[in-house]
């Protein structure tokens, strides 16, 4: 089994409205040091395979083809 | 002319829609599920609005693979008539059918009022009978319509004439170029946030979205030579 962790953040050059706010709400509770909040989903996948080339490959696919939209967002992931 | 409202699990603008298309045009309509493998006898499909399966993920990320997506494709291709409404707008961004992606309102909240819209192209199936530059009153009910595009693809869709509606005055949700409705190349797929199937009526307050309807069915009997059908 390999354990696959996947970030998907939106892109840099996209507007993160949902982060903006809550930087606006860190502002008002006194946390002036944050400068920029971005907001993404992370997600836990578990594969039946041991073969981590053939995983990061699929979990590629994956991430393409639903678990991120490239247009908006970028995506990373760690296997295990 | 027969019409198919699509019905994703999670759907609830489908019988709003339904009513439309019969109160405004009078036209054969079924309600389609998301399991259906053949289109084939439908002109106008149109995909309601809702959350369907749940958002999850994003909003219509999960019925882009849903198996009537495939046969909405090749309609597509066939040049049928297809609308996608608010979710429905949504999945067919997902589906690469229409280009650019929706981000969540930059109000961050859900917005549900009456809008005003200027028709920026009257040459589509679905417009024609509008005015260009006309104001129209269309309601709009969502958290994600705040639509995006890069610079590239809005400079082709400004070059194509695929901005199809913007908002007038307010734009409720920070889209990118106060777009609230585009339409594919070709002219035969558009997506729109606001709801015309809720404007079919004075008693709705607004029946601006009527002509949708019509200018549809007339866009259909031009095309195939067809006086009353």
């Amino acid at each position: 089994m390999i354990k696959a962790t996947v970030y998907v953040t939106i892109k840099e050059s996209v507007l993160d409205p949902q982060g903006n706010t809550v930087q606006g709400a860190l502002h008002s509770m006194g946390f002036q040091e944050v400068n920029n909040v971005r907001i993404g989903k992370y997600m836990e996948l578990t594969l039946d395979t041991t073969d981590k080339t053939e995983a990061e490959q699929r979990i590629t696919e994956m991430c393409e083809k639903l678990l991120a939209n490239t247009v908006i967002e970028d995506y990373r992931f760690e296997l295990n | 002319m027969n019409f198919a409202v699509l019905v994703f699990p999670g759907s609830n603008c489908d019988i709003d829609c339904y009513n439309a298309v019969e109160d405004t045009v009078g036209q054969s309509v079924d309600y389609v599920w998301h399991t259906a493998a053949d289109l084939s006898k439908y002109d106008c499909i149109i995909l309601p609005g809702g959350f369907s399966y749940g958002d999850y993920l994003r909003s219509g990320a999960i019925s882009r693979f849903a198996p009537v997506m495939n046969e909405v494709v090749k309609a597509a291709e066939q040049g049928k008539y297809i609308i996608g409404i608010c979710n429905g707008f949504q999945i067919l961004l997902e589906s690469g059918l229409l280009p650019g992606a929706m981000r969540r309102n930059n109000t961050v909240k859900f917005r549900c009022h009456h809008s005003n819209l200027k028709v920026q192209n009257n040459t589509n199936p679905f417009t024609q009978e509008y005015k260009l530059g006309e104001v129209i009153d269309i309601p709009i009910a969502h958290m994600e319509g705040n639509y995006y595009c890069d610079e590239n693809t809005l400079a082709s869709l400004k070059e194509n004439n695929q901005i199809v509606f913007t908002y007038e005055g307010d734009n409720p949700n920070g889209s990118v170029a106060d777009i609230a409705g585009i339409c594919n190349e070709k002219g035969n797929v558009l997506g729109m946030m606001p709801h015309p199937e809720r404007a079919v009526h004075d008693i709705l307050g607004s029946a601006d979205g009527k002509k949708m309807f019509t200018s549809v069915l007339s866009a259909w009997r031009e095309k195939n030579g067809v006086a009353i059908g």
